[in-house]
């Protein structure tokens, strides 16, 4: 085989790792827009600052310390202890938890049967409050995320596939956390299924997402199920955050995920959360590939509108996307 | 008292359909005109005049283009970003290329330009609706934008990859480049504000703002009536670009001089001016310029506040504007979802009864 022809397989398979993360971001969306039918744009820096959070407990740091200091006089930062990996998930998950309540308490409870616009344009303030809120919380310098996920490539597979090609393929290099991202990303997938399949607020959840009045007659509490749901968003976020947050640094670029998770949801339908996933995969190869093989012809960056242009031509064919569900207008 | 249609008497079909029914609002009218050309220019400086007026002026602009799209015809839009920069490039590449012709004309034809491309992202619109069109037009914004980046045609090959405004004159005056006057700019931006919101005005209750309208309310049933959707949604798509792109050349050429495209239009553009157009009030010419007026005052007004009355660093006052942005959006949109339009509304309604409310 060529190692050009090698060097593309690499590309897709990388491509695909680089769409699971987005699918991950995607699916948070998936799930608050099925349920309470808000576009949340916010998602992105949900991720960012679940992750905040995060480093910020293990770290030991002192909340709003910067807020305190220049009030008080006094120069505190950390408590002086570092938590554990595991519960600085938990602590984290219960801070999205009560995120959720507040979001569904104070804001979307007043928002009941605006219009759609107008509840994509609360999640945005949301974005705006949140965004400024990790700031003055943990501070706004990069930090580092140190769970001790293997990172670098892969030495086994390159060994393994370097003689693959002739001598001017070296092996596939694959990023050991993307590998671990796809295997969490697929866990949750999974846990999510079974979720909304098997347990009683599951399929509470789904009964929601078909039909709210329904829902509402047979005894489900909308409330209650919003917030669930919103946690879900949270915990997705928090483990887009913790891969996202691994591979690049914790930092404000981070909600930016929030943008290239768009397109996946457009190419997937806004409705499926196989869509999200499917589409994320799809976008994920699109932009690389286009990348390695027009992308030096054109000047390069074509990263940052190739997936919305796919996305966009794929609508113009299946206006509701590849999943989503059939839209059936009436006068 | 005075607040009234009592004893105003119409006696033509114009006078009846007048924009200012009222006889106090046309005065008002006509007295905030005065102020603004005859008394303003002489009170203007610069700090204010770069920092609310005429930021003010060229996003009323921005916010009356993205309201005819957004507010009138229904189709949410968030390449608004894009669409200035288109704006902003068209009116670079007129001033380098012409330059003997009047800047004048130069914004005029970059606001034309950027309407042909505004319908050509538009055509998507047809088949696609929703938030499905609200996330395809971000194929403009990021499309655009790398485009403006990676082609040197459009930076006429400059170093830095920016666009700087070279001096222009408009009567003797300098109005762009570095030694502009703050009545001058201001002077044209507001030439400028007030034709595009007469036009503007004038469009959306004449037979194409109430197609648009016929169309934002529901599409099919608009087909059914009559109304071509795609001349329709094309022809808002043009109309909201042509003014959005003014507004960019204005921002570029009088108001910055020099842009960095992805820094200046990017994305945060399109959400600041979709803002302007929520808090506003969709549907309204009035709540472009509320919706302007708050956005741009906001800042100034929390950074007044924090670091010059509490002393604070600008780092964390910047924190705190964030948060305090997105609190206020929130608020806004529970309290008053209409945007500041409808209070306006509200207070003429009660302007009317007053001081016998019962």
């Amino acid at each position: 085989m060529s190692a050009d022809f090698l060097y593309g397989i690499e590309v897709i398979l990388n491509g695909l790792m680089a769409g699971v993360m987005y699918a991950l971001v995607a699916l948070g969306f998936v799930l608050i827009f099925k349920a309470s039918g808000i576009f949340n744009f916010a998602q992105g820096v949900m991720a960012l600052f679940a992750a905040l959070t995060l480093v910020g407990i293990m770290e030991g740091q002192i909340p709003f310390s910067h807020l305190i200091n220049e009030i008080f006089g006094t120069k505190i930062h950390n408590f002086g202890w570092e938590v554990p990996a595991l519960l600085a998930i938990a602590l984290t998950l219960l801070v999205m938890v009560a995120f959720a309540w507040a979001v569904q308490q104070f804001l979307f409870k007043h928002l009941v049967g605006q219009e759609p616009i107008i509840l994509f344009m609360a999640t945005i303030g949301l974005a705006y409050f949140l965004e400024g809120m990790g700031d003055l919380m943990w501070g706004s310098n990069i930090k580092t995320l140190d769970l001790g996920l293997p990172q670098g490539g892969s030495r086994v597979i390159e060994e393994l596939s370097a003689n693959l090609g002739g001598d001017d393929f070296y092996g596939f290099f694959i990023d050991k956390l993307d590998m671990v991202a796809s295997v969490v990303a697929i866990i949750l997938v999974l846990a999510l299924i079974a979720f909304s399949q098997y347990t009683k607020h599951g399929r509470a959840m789904r009964a929601v997402a078909d039909d709210h009045q329904a829902a509402l007659s047979v005894g489900i509490s909308l409330n209650f199920i919003w917030v669930l749901v919103w946690s879900l968003a949270g915990l997705v976020a928090l483990v887009a955050g913790v891969m996202w947050g691994a591979k690049s640094g914790v930092q404000f670029s981070l909600s930016l995920i929030a943008l290239k998770a768009l397109p996946v949801l457009m190419l997937g339908g806004f409705t499926s959360i196989p869509g999200a996933i499917v589409g994320g995969l799809i976008i994920g190869v699109g932009e690389k590939l286009f990348e390695y093989t027009v992308g030096p012809m054109i000047g390069g960056a074509t990263e940052n509108w190739f997936a919305y242009v796919l996305a966009l031509l794929f609508l113009v064919f299946r206006p509701q996307g590849l999943f989503g569900e059939k839209i059936i207008e009436r006068v | 008292m005075f607040y009234r249609e009592a004893g105003d008497f119409k006696t033509s079909y114009a006078a009846d359909n007048q924009t200012f029914p009222i006889a106090f609002d046309r005065y008002r009218y006509w007295v905030v005109l005065a102020i603004a050309f005859l008394v303003m220019p002489f009170i203007i400086n610069d700090y204010w005049a770069n920092a609310l007026l005429i930021p003010f002026l060229i996003y009323a602009i921005a916010a009356i283009g993205l309201n005819i799209l957004t507010g009138y015809c229904g189709q949410v839009s968030l390449g608004t970003g894009a669409f200035m920069a288109v704006g902003a490039y068209s009116c670079y590449k007129l001033m380098t290329a012409f330059p003997d012709v009047s800047i004048l004309i130069h914004v005029v034809l970059a606001g034309g330009i950027t309407a042909m491309v505004g319908a050509a992202f538009g055509l998507p619109s047809l088949r696609i609706k929703g938030f499905y069109l609200a996330v395809a037009t971000l194929a403009a914004q990021f499309f655009l934008v790398w485009l403006f980046n990676k082609v040197p045609w459009f930076y006429n090959n400059s170093a830095s990859g920016q666009i700087s405004a070279p001096e222009r004159f408009v009567f003797g005056v300098p109005v762009t480049g570095a030694n502009t006057d703050a009545w001058a700019v201001y002077l044209v931006c507001l030439v400028f504000v007030t034709g595009s919101a007469i036009i503007a005005r004038n469009m959306t209750r004449g037979s194409m703002g109430r197609k648009w309208m016929a169309i934002r309310d529901m599409d099919i049933a608009a087909e059914i009536i009559g109304v071509n959707p795609l001349r329709a949604k094309l022809s808002a798509f043009a109309v909201s670009s042509f003014f959005v792109g003014i507004s960019g050349a204005l921002f570029f050429s009088v108001y910055l001089g020099a842009v960095e495209v992805g820094e200046v239009f990017g994305i945060n553009k399109s959400f600041l001016v979709l803002f302007m157009v929520i808090i506003g009030g969709l549907g309204s010419i009035f709540g472009s310029f509320a919706g302007a007026a708050f956005i741009v005052c906001l800042p100034v007004v929390l950074k007044l506040i924090g670091v010059d009355l509490f002393g604070w660093p600008p780092d964390l006052v910047a924190h705190f504007n964030l948060i305090i942005v997105g609190l206020l959006i929130m608020f806004f949109l529970i309290k008053e979802p209409h945007g500041l339009a409808q209070l306006w509304r509200v207070a003429k309604e009660k302007l009317r009864l007053w001081p016998f409310p019962h």
